[in-house]
């Protein structure tokens, strides 16, 4: 039977490998990729906490999990957005490499 | 026309003069000059009319300045006798100054800057005479300021002369100063600064009576500085660098006379404040003496003129603080006005003939060489001096009258300072006028042209004859003391005459200054002694202040902090690589550094 822990444990692990990800990781579309998978390690720490401590009347927490559904749709923007902009980027500058594109340096 | 009209028109017909120079009057000489003068003439014939008729009924007063219940200034108009005596003065004087000025400037630069200096000139000065109010009287006094200093410093090229119409301002912005906290305090003791409601709330006053008198004091002070009485007569002389219409138009109607006809329009204020009289009539006796002592040594033609103006700004002031009512003063500034005026159009035709020679030593014999000049001149001297039947003969006497019953002392000091009087004017006439010819420019020196002479023939006629009783009656309302000490007149014939025959005695035939005095002529010193607090005191403040400004504010508050943030924004910009993988890294260690304090500590 799994416990909250092995909910949470799975979700730092999400996120942990999500974060090495954006850290390490050479390539902006990887990074992006790095970036959904953190967002989607906190969905999944929320719907185990609504499942593990309900509600008064016996049933999940419903704020939890309507905060899920909002990481989704505001997810999926940010990837039209974000995607769009690499796009963009990579049209102007003929790389996905993040160590290329260091033009903001003083 | 009507009495209620007929001020404004008297007021602003200057103002519109001088507009109508500064936007047209370059192109055109005549245009500027004929501009002035008739502005100039149209005051003096309606001040005339006006003098003759009654007083105007209903208020002639429009709201200005209206600050809750509290401050009320409005734009108002004051006809009664006072003003309209000195408007008629004031507008007379006028007329003739600005004639005479066709004569003296006609070589001169600025033409037109000149003729529109007078008309604002004369315009701030009526403002004055007509003001019913502090406030009012305030900013015309200072716009007086302002014009005597574009006039005095007409030849602005000469460093003397820009530095003269400095001092004349700053000097009295000192006196200034003075006055304004005066009318603040005499506000702020009656709730108004109207001259009629301030003399009824001064009446009904109930707080300490130093309170009025300090408040009354104050208000002198912007006579002091004004009327170049001790200690801030310095500007005066200096003011001499201005061409000579303005010195004599300075000097007898306008300007130093507003601290005198100042006083005088207070004169109840200042009765109702304990001992303030006596303070006046002291500094106005101490003045004219000492202006005297000064006066005999100088060399200049026209700074002799000046002491001489202090010296007699120094009686009506005392006339002033000694008299029970204004018109004694104001009979000697009416007289004074008139003589001094022609006293100084006379040097200055004299100064033209001489080619802008100023130094009496320089001249003589001119008697022969300008004698209508000559003759006008001498009416004026005898005015000055006290010469019996003479317009200051009249006006002098009845302020030290009143002086010698008053305050003992100051009578008989101001009784010697008449003898002096009449010593420096005849050692400037015998100097000036007799004796032999001293320079070449004196040989050929020749008359002024019409255009000056007759201006100086008409005020000459009014310098003798202004104070005899049957026309000084018509102007004034004057109280004779009783009680005057017998000896008193003959002490004051003694006076002129032995003054004259000094004057005469030793400068009849002199070729150089027979007696030297320094301390008279370095004028005791007192400009020294500014010199010297100036240059030591304030200098000495003012740099010790650069420094801090230079060292403290803008090394240590300015610079220093200034340039460490700059220093560490260049530490700082080395953190700023570029690479967005790198600011995540920050950002997830400062997250963990955050996490690792609130959970661990």
């Amino acid at each position: 039977m799994p416990t909250l822990a092995h909910y949470l444990l799975v979700s730092g692990l999400l996120f942990a490998i999500g974060l090495g990800g954006v850290l390490l990781r050479r390539n902006i579309l990887i990074i992006f990729m790095g970036l959904e998978l953190m967002l989607n390690a906190a969905n999944l720490s929320l719907v185990a906490f609504s499942r593990y401590f309900p509600a008064s009347d016996g049933l999940p927490q419903a704020n939890a999990q309507v905060f899920v559904f909002f990481i989704i749709t505001v997810a999926a923007a940010e990837v039209a957005v974000g995607l769009a902009i690499i796009v963009a980027l990579f049209r102007s500058k003929q790389t996905t490499h993040v160590e290329d594109l260091d033009s903001l340096k003083f | 026309m009507s009495t209620s009209t007929v001020p404004w028109v008297i007021l602003f017909a200057p103002l519109v003069a001088a507009a109508a120079i500064l936007f047209v009057g370059r192109h055109s000489k005549p245009f500027s000059a004929g501009t002035a003068i008739g502005a100039a003439l149209a005051t003096c014939l309606l001040s005339w009319w006006l003098f003759f008729q009654p007083d105007p009924q209903g208020l002639l007063r429009i709201p200005w300045i209206e600050i809750g219940e509290d401050l009320i200034v409005p734009f108002g108009i004051t006809i009664d006798r006072l003003s309209r005596v000195m408007l008629v003065v004031v507008s007379t004087i006028a007329t003739l100054v600005f004639t005479y000025s066709v004569g003296y400037m006609k070589k001169e630069e600025g033409y037109w800057r000149y003729f529109a200096g007078l008309c604002l000139f004369l315009f701030s000065m009526l403002g004055i005479v007509l003001a019913d109010n502090f406030v009012m009287m305030f900013i015309f006094w200072e716009l007086v300021g302002a014009s005597s200093y574009i006039l005095i410093g007409h030849y602005f090229t000469r460093d003397s002369a820009a530095d003269a119409g400095k001092q004349a301002f700053i000097v009295n912005r000192v006196g200034d100063f003075g006055f304004l906290l005066g009318i603040l305090a005499l506000w702020f003791a009656t709730g108004s600064v109207i001259f009629s409601e301030v003399k009824a709330g001064v009446e009904v006053f109930d707080g300490p009576a130093l309170y009025l008198t300090v408040a009354a004091l104050l208000v002198f002070c912007g006579t002091i500085g004004k009327s170049a009485q001790l200690p801030l007569h310095v500007w005066l002389p200096n003011s001499m660098e201005g061409p000579t219409p303005v010195s004599s138009l300075l000097h007898a109607a306008t300007m130093v006379a507003a601290g005198v006809y100042m006083l005088a329009r207070i004169f109840p204020i200042l009765q109702l404040a304990p001992s303030a009289p006596d303070v006046i009539a002291w500094v106005g006796g101490l003045t004219c003496f000492f202006a005297a002592l000064m006066a005999t040594q100088q060399s200049d033609i026209k700074r002799i003129l000046a002491y001489s103006t202090i010296s007699q700004l120094g009686y009506m002031v005392m006339g002033i603080g000694v008299a029970p009512v204004p018109d004694v003063a104001m009979f000697h500034l009416f007289t004074h006005a008139f003589f001094k005026c022609l006293l100084f159009l006379g040097a200055g035709s004299v100064i033209v003939a001489m080619h802008h020679e100023q130094n009496i030593w320089k001249m003589g014999a001119l008697k022969n060489k300008m004698p209508l000049t000559f003759i006008w001149f001498v009416c004026g001297m005898l005015a000055l001096a006290g010469c019996p039947l003479t317009s200051g003969f009249y006006s002098k006497d009845l302020i030290i009258e009143w002086a010698v019953v008053r305050i003992p002392f100051l009578g008989w000091l101001s009784a010697l300072a008449a003898g002096i009087t009449a010593f420096y004017i005849f050692r400037e006439f015998w100097v000036v006028f007799m004796g032999a010819p001293r320079t070449e420019h004196a040989k050929h020196a020749s008359e002024s042209p019409a255009v000056m002479v007759i201006p100086m023939g008409v005020l000459a006629v009014a310098a003798i004859a202004a104070g005899w009783p049957f026309i000084e009656r018509n102007f004034f309302t004057l109280e004779a003391p009783r009680d005057v000490p017998h000896l008193l007149h003959p002490f004051l014939y003694v006076m002129f005459l032995g003054g004259a025959g000094l004057a005469t005695f030793l400068y009849r035939n002199a070729k150089t200054d027979p007696i030297s005095i320094p301390l008279f002529a370095n004028r005791f010193y007192i400009d020294g002694i500014y010199d010297w607090f100036v240059r030591r005191v304030q200098d000495g403040g003012a740099s010790l202040l650069s420094w801090a400004d230079r060292w403290v504010v803008d090394l240590l508050v300015v610079q220093v902090p200034g340039k460490a943030v700059w220093a560490c924004g260049f530490v700082l910009r080395f953190l700023q690589l570029g690479n967005i993988q790198a600011y995540a890294f920050f950002f997830g260690a400062g997250v963990v550094g955050v996490l690792y304090l609130l959970i661990f500590r």
